[in-house]
């Protein structure tokens, strides 16, 4: 059984987005669920290449083709996210026409087996992926705002994508239109009488649009030396007000891979985890919203199917009494050994101990960054930004205090008084940083959860039970260690840079099995180190100092002895691994291969090829059986 | 016998000078042994106090001296008798001789285990080491207390000791303390153990080992920096987070008085068939499924195994950066510990360079790490330095997981300096803040650091094992309240807050009280936009319960005209119950009535036609078409009929027209329908 049989804790520890709390909040307050409609303008201009002159390596860059890239990554963020969100993708200015209304010059486009609006299949990535090689003969571009004949594309795009969005109720679901376009001024080229009105008609409609509870936010799309005009147009549409404006603004000079990371941001929606009442002194207290900007993402949850039909089974748990075999309904009480007798717990009670406080964050003090240790870490962090239902007062106490403990060198010490697990956590003020013209780093604070004694093992002090002198480096080491360093740099590191090759060739075999397609693409693994980088001279040579600087030159790492001797472990398995060998030449392994007979041996039989050959041992028969087979191939 | 069983002799310094202190002392020591009944039964444990009243140990009677010194428990497997010495034990009347106690202590151990230096063995210390040591028969004390432990080490002794300093010690002589001071860590030095130093309550709970927790290898081989150059090294956990023990399902099914009864519950679980609920599935004919967006992709396990992603045993070096390109929020998991290998001096040489180096230039390495063979993941991690300053630890390096590129959601935020200057701090407000943050200062200099995370006790846990002692005793006893020096984790220093009153008052004088609530402007980055706040719903609701039954009483009447569009949209967004949206749709219609028909030359046409407007945004969300477009054709009927030509006049003027099925799916009018339905009934008044 794959299934976790020992649920004895999974009730008692959950994580903060596990808390009943934080949910009930969630559903009260905050939508869980988000329908977007992806209007990419398709218009000759968004074909242009961006600056055919300069900067060769991004000839082929059209505006089309970034908002197409940037679409493309929300969609697999979206499958490895498991988000339930629907999207629906909707091209205007369009030569073919694809709607609910049949609007002229707007096309959504789509898959088989799906509706407009509904959540992204492997098919849809696929094929929207390669779209832009067929655009212009499946869909084509063409100026779909007309004086005489009064079409108005952009209108007819936002209508038709007010229809998309009908489905559910405004009340659990947000419902966005994200707008993808690099002219500032769509109705430039009409004049008079007609172009007020065509303006008025669709400012109207995006106005119906966003009182039936939709957003609309515009990605603009400008060139280097250009400004993308918002006041021109697109600020009525959106309804910018004065500050709001600023904020709005792309800087002119922008790169284009800025600009794609810059959209791709824009395209997130923030989801609350929890709202927080932060308690200052005396009463006073901040409200807080907390975000989860860090989270590991996993492959997502195995279900069960019946390999006959591959239809969905469903999992019955029943509860037995060991002692009498009686069924049982699930349990309320649980027990502990204790002093030769069992400790019964109700959960009733063991909720009660760890109401330790108030659901509150409580202010304890102040220390300096330098007593927040690199091994105080259990699990990820969570940023806190205050939330809009403060007081002004309540948010000028947080920028002072954020920005005085900025000045100061110093964190706050508080403490979380959450009902899955209590605890002292940090608050670290985080400076805005902007690079790039893009935001990095959001201004807030970052509540890093702290351990307990209990948590911290001395490992360091342990170590020194076993081992005689210590030695430190010389001053002449630790300098060719320092050029080393110097010469096996990562300028420019981020995190964001290294993809999770798990993850990608998970969901990469996941989409060309959905697919049928008879092979997977090889993916690139970005965590392994710089081959070619580390074969340059300069940084061999450094490596050839530090290393005659601490091993002489007598280099031999690995068969350096340790003073450890083998262990009975080890002793035990080399001693099986002889026995798996003798046992192995008994078998004429390439004849049963061959034969298909390997499945009429034991598993015993079996795992002493795997022993033998020093491969894992782990897994049920037909596992196993692949593994061999794998094995014999090579 | 248990592999890893220790042996405890506590010595507890029950002085004068130590009474303040005896009953958090009592607690630790009792919590100590709590843990070991649960998770080390057979470990062995022994009390020896001194400073003590009167005298009762061996070497007293064999050799004389050794007085003050009571061995109250000799070492013997852990049970309740322990935790009751424990917690009540007797206050002393004479200042305490830490290093009589010590022989005694290691003449217990001796007389018991024999000349062996065979499993481990331990003696724990608790004392403010404040008072006198006797001067020593032969040679200096110096000279005798490394006597003893080199002693101690030949018998596989350690010896832990936990000084108690602080208010405690305000009195007390210095230069004593300075020399006990240098006893006790010769002790620790030859025995490489712990010396700690606490200064209040809340630090003894932490400095207290209580529990041994087995060390375990995450990884055991090369850090390979390069193809040609690996360093050995041996990676640990550094962290982990401590769970409550392991408890069992109980089961009452069994008879209270079964003595051989169990109490437990097993699980079963059963995969079934969706289509045939009576069919149980084998596990050989079940197979993995794995969703992609909204499909779920069934993969066999021969498939799977050939196909996914199988990264190579090994850490390796993927280059070094600055320290500032790796943010402290963004460690991920608990921490572990890279150690050179045991008595590989050439690692631990190697290890120490590249540390200093790294701490020098102020550079973290990025390393990938997969520590097992057939590990389907990999693991980026960042090494930082920790450089050992005591002679018997090497350096060595912390590594903390690092987030992918798909665990990072990249939120944007509004920037502070872009919010109104209501919202921004002036400078005396920046002072105060600046104030109150020196003024909590939990690190004062030359003071012990508060709520030291290596010292500070889970609040919760400790209140569990407590409960569980009270629960053995009595199995109705109620959860009692929080430790008053528990209590000092959870709130603020009631003292630390009185000290500073006048830095908090101005603080508080600084921000008043009650503000503005802010502007709710709109969210340029999506987000669900409200028709009303949950107070306006509340203040509502809680105004209208006559209104229920429908009858219309003075009040309502009142509230329901002077803000009827707040008072449908409050109604409407009731969600305990879809009455309530027929409720609020029907009022809403009785209400536009009312207004054209008590208009006086249309005076209450605007009110009607915002009436109309929010009805008609209303219906559309909740799917309501008809409600809206029947209501609309009726009343124009009504105003046709009645002789109210004007109102028709001013709602083609404005344009309103019925619900069409883009707007809401449930409508069975075309847009053109909508439209031209409308007009055509305008025809006729132009005729």
């Amino acid at each position: 059984m794959d299934l976790d049989g020992d649920d004895n804790d999974n009730d008692i520890f959950r994580d903060d987005e596990d808390d009943p709390q934080a949910q009930l909040s969630l559903l009260e307050n905050e939508s869980s669920k988000e329908y977007v409609v992806y209007l990419v303008d398709a218009s000759p201009k968004m074909f242009s290449t961006t600056c055919p002159a300069e900067e060769d390596d991004q000839n082929g860059e059209t505006h089309f083709h970034i908002a197409i890239s940037c679409i493309s990554q929300t969609l697999e963020s979206q499958i490895i996210n498991r988000s339930y969100d629907q999207v629906a993708i909707c091209f205007f200015n369009t030569r073919e026409k694809n709607n609910l209304q049949d609007l002229n010059s707007v096309f959504v486009f789509n898959v088989p087996e799906r509706e407009f609006l509904d959540r992204p299949t492997a098919r849809l990535i696929k094929e929207f992926y390669q779209l832009e090689e067929s655009f212009s003969k499946i869909i084509g571009s063409q100026h779909g705002i007309v004086s005489g004949t009064r079409e108005n594309s952009l209108y007819n795009a936002i209508w038709a994508a007010q229809a998309l969005l009908r489905k559910g109720s405004a009340k659990t679901v947000d419902k966005r239109i994200l707008l993808f376009t690099n002219d500032d001024d769509p109705f430039g080229s009409i004049k008079g009488a007609v172009k007020s009105d065509m303006t008025r008609m669709t400012l109207q409609r995006a106005k119906d649009a966003q009182d039936l509870g939709i957003s609309i936010e515009l990605l603009p799309l400008s060139h280097p030396d250009e400004v993308f005009n918002v006041s021109q147009f697109y600020a009525d549409l959106i309804g910018l007000e004065g500050d709001d404006l600023v904020d709005f603004m792309p800087s002119a000079g922008k790169k284009l891979e800025d600009m794609k990371d810059q959209l791709r941001k824009r395209m997130f929606t923030k989801r609350i985890v929890k709202r927080l009442k932060f308690m200052i002194v005396n009463g006073i207290s901040i409200e807080l919203n907390s975000y989860a900007l860090i989270r590991p993402t996993v492959p997502g949850a195995i279900t069960w199917l019946d390999s006959v039909t591959n239809h969905p089974l469903k999992i019955e748990r029943t509860f037995i009494c060991v002692d009498t075999g009686a069924l049982v309904e699930e349990p309320t009480k649980r027990f502990l050994p204790y002093k030769n007798q069992n400790i019964i717990f109700s959960m009733k009670q063991l909720s009660e101990i760890k109401r330790v406080s108030t659901g509150h964050l409580h202010l304890l003090g102040f220390k300096p960054l330098s007593c927040l240790r690199d091994y105080y870490n259990l699990k990820p962090s969570t940023f806190l930004y205050p939330s809009d239902e403060g007081t002004d007062s309540s948010m000028c106490m947080f920028i002072a205090l954020h920005r005085s403990m900025i000045q100061l060198n110093r964190f706050a010490v508080a403490f979380s008084g959450s009902s899955s697990r209590p605890q002292l956590v940090a608050l670290i003020a985080q400076e805005e940083v902007i690079q790039s013209g893009g935001q990095i780093e959001p201004p807030g604070m970052h509540m890093i959860y702290l351990p307990y004694s209990d948590d911290i093992r001395f490992v360091e002090e342990r170590y020194s039970d076993t081992s005689g002198m210590v030695n430190i480096a010389s001053d002449d080491q630790i300098k060719k260690a320092a050029n080393l360093i110097k010469r096996i740099d990562l300028k420019d590191f981020s995190v964001c840079q290294i993809s999770n090759p798990a993850l990608q060739r998970h969901y990469a075999v996941l989409q060309a099995l959905a697919l049928e397609e008879d092979d997977i693409p090889e993916m690139k693994d970005e965590s392994l180190p710089d081959e070619e980088g580390l074969a340059r001279p300069g940084v061999v040579r450094a490596l050839e100092e530090f290393k005659t600087s601490v091993y002489g030159d007598n280099y031999d790492e690995e068969n350096e002895p340790g003073t450890e001797k083998p262990t009975e472990a080890s002793k035990k398995r080399k001693a099986n691994a002889e026995f798996a060998t003798k046992e192995c030449e008994n078998y004429d392994w390439g004849d049963l291969a061959d034969t298909g007979k390997l499945k009429d041996l034991t598993v015993v039989e079996l795992k002493y090829y795997l022993t033998a050959h020093n491969l894992p041992v782990s897994g049920k028969k037909e596992a196993i059986i692949s593994r061999i087979l794998t094995h014999m191939a090579k | 016998m248990a592999r890893n069983k220790e042996a405890l002799l506590l010595l507890l310094d029950v002085g004068p000078s130590m009474h303040p202190a005896l009953s958090e002392i009592e607690k630790v020591c009792s919590m100590l042994v709590h843990k070991k009944l649960i998770y080390s039964k057979y470990d062995e444990v022994g009390i020896v106090l001194f400073g003590t009243e009167d005298t009762n140990n061996e070497l007293t009677t064999e050799v004389g001296g050794y007085q003050h010194v009571v061995v109250l428990k000799n070492i013997k497997v852990v049970d309740g008798d322990i935790v009751e010495a424990l917690q009540q034990l007797p206050r002393g009347t004479t200042d305490g001789d830490f290093l009589d106690a010590v022989i005694v202590g290691m003449d217990v151990l001796v007389k018991k285990f024999g000349v062996t230096n065979k499993g481990k063995k331990r003696v724990c210390l608790i004392t403010n080491a404040q008072c006198q040591i006797k001067e020593s028969d032969e040679g200096t004390k110096e000279e005798q207390v490394t006597t003893i432990a080199k002693q101690m080490t030949a018998h596989g002794i350690k010896m832990e000791s936990i000084i108690m300093r602080g208010k405690l010690s305000q009195d007390a002589n210095k230069g004593i303390m300075d020399e006990n001071d240098r006893l006790l860590n010769i002790f620790s030095k030859e025995t490489s153990t712990r010396l700690l130093y606490v200064e209040n309550p809340i630090s003894l709970f932490g400095a207290l080992r209580t529990r041994n927790i087995a060390l375990v290898t995450v990884f055991r081989g090369h850090l390979e920096i390069s193809p040609k150059l690996s360093i050995k090294v041996m990676v640990y956990k550094k962290t982990t987070e401590e769970k409550f023990p392991s408890m069992k399902k109980y089961s009452d099914k069994a008879p209270p008085n079964d003595k051989f009864a169990k109490h437990e519950v097993k699980i079963d679980y059963e995969h079934k068939s969706s289509k045939d609920p009576d069919k149980v599935v084998p596990p050989d004919q079940r197979i993995k499924g794995y969703p992609y967006g909204p499909q779920i992709v069934p993969i066999s396990s021969a498939e799977w195994e050939a196909v996914k992603f199988k990264p190579e045993k090994g850490v390796k070096l993927m280059g070094f950066t600055d320290s500032s390109n790796v943010f402290r929020h963004h460690y991920m998991k608990d921490v572990y510990v890279f150690l050179p290998e045991p008595g590989n001096t050439r690692a631990m040489i190697a290890v120490s360079a590249v540390a200093r180096a790294m701490k020098e230039m102020n550079k973290v390495a990025i390393v990938r790490c997969v520590w097992r063979q057939g590990q389907a993941n990999v693991v980026i991690g960042v090494l930082t330095p920790n450089l050992s300053d005591k002679e018997n630890i090497p350096d060595s390096f912390y590594l903390n997981v690092l987030p992918f590129a798909e665990d990072v959601r990249e939120f944007q935020f509004p920037s502070f300096t872009n919010f109104p200057a209501s919202w921004q701090p002036n400078g005396q407000q920046l002072e105060a803040a600046a104030n109150l943050i020196k003024t909590l200062d939990l690190a004062p200099h030359g003071q012990e650091e508060v709520l030291l995370p290596d010292f500070t006790p889970n609040p919760v846990l400790e209140r569990f094992y407590r409960y569980l002692e009270l629960k053995s005793k009595d199995p109705d006893v109620a959860v009692p309240p929080l430790d008053g020096t528990l209590k000092k984790i959870t709130e603020p220093d009631t003292d630390l807050l009185l000290q500073n009153k006048s830095e908090i008052d101005s603080f508080c004088r600084s921000f008043e009280l009650k503000g503005n609530p802010l502007k709710k402007s709109r969210r340029l980055l999506g987000g669900k936009r409200s028709f009303s706040n949950d107070e306006e719903v509340k203040g509502n609701i809680t105004a209208q319960p006559a209104n229920l039954t429908g009858n219309a009483s003075v009040n309502v009447g009142k509230i329901g005209d002077l803000t009827p569009v707040q008072y449908f949209e409050a109604l409407i967004s009731r969600r305990d119950s879809p009455d309530w949206v027929v409720k609020a749709i029907n009022e809403m219609k009785n209400k536009i009535f009312d207004l054209v028909e008590d208009s006086h030359e249309g005076d209450n046409y605007p009110k009607a036609l915002e009436c109309l407007v929010a009805l008609r945004k209303g219906c559309i969300l909740e799917q309501e078409p008809e409600q809206f477009n029947d209501f609309l054709k009726h009343l124009w009927n009504f105003c046709q009929e009645k002789n109210l030509p004007s109102f028709c006049e001013y709602l083609a003027s404005k344009e309103l027209t019925l619900i069409s099925k883009t707007e809401a799916i449930d409508s069975e009018n075309t847009d053109d329908k909508a439209r031209k339905g409308f007009l055509v009934k305008s025809e006729p008044k132009v005729d």
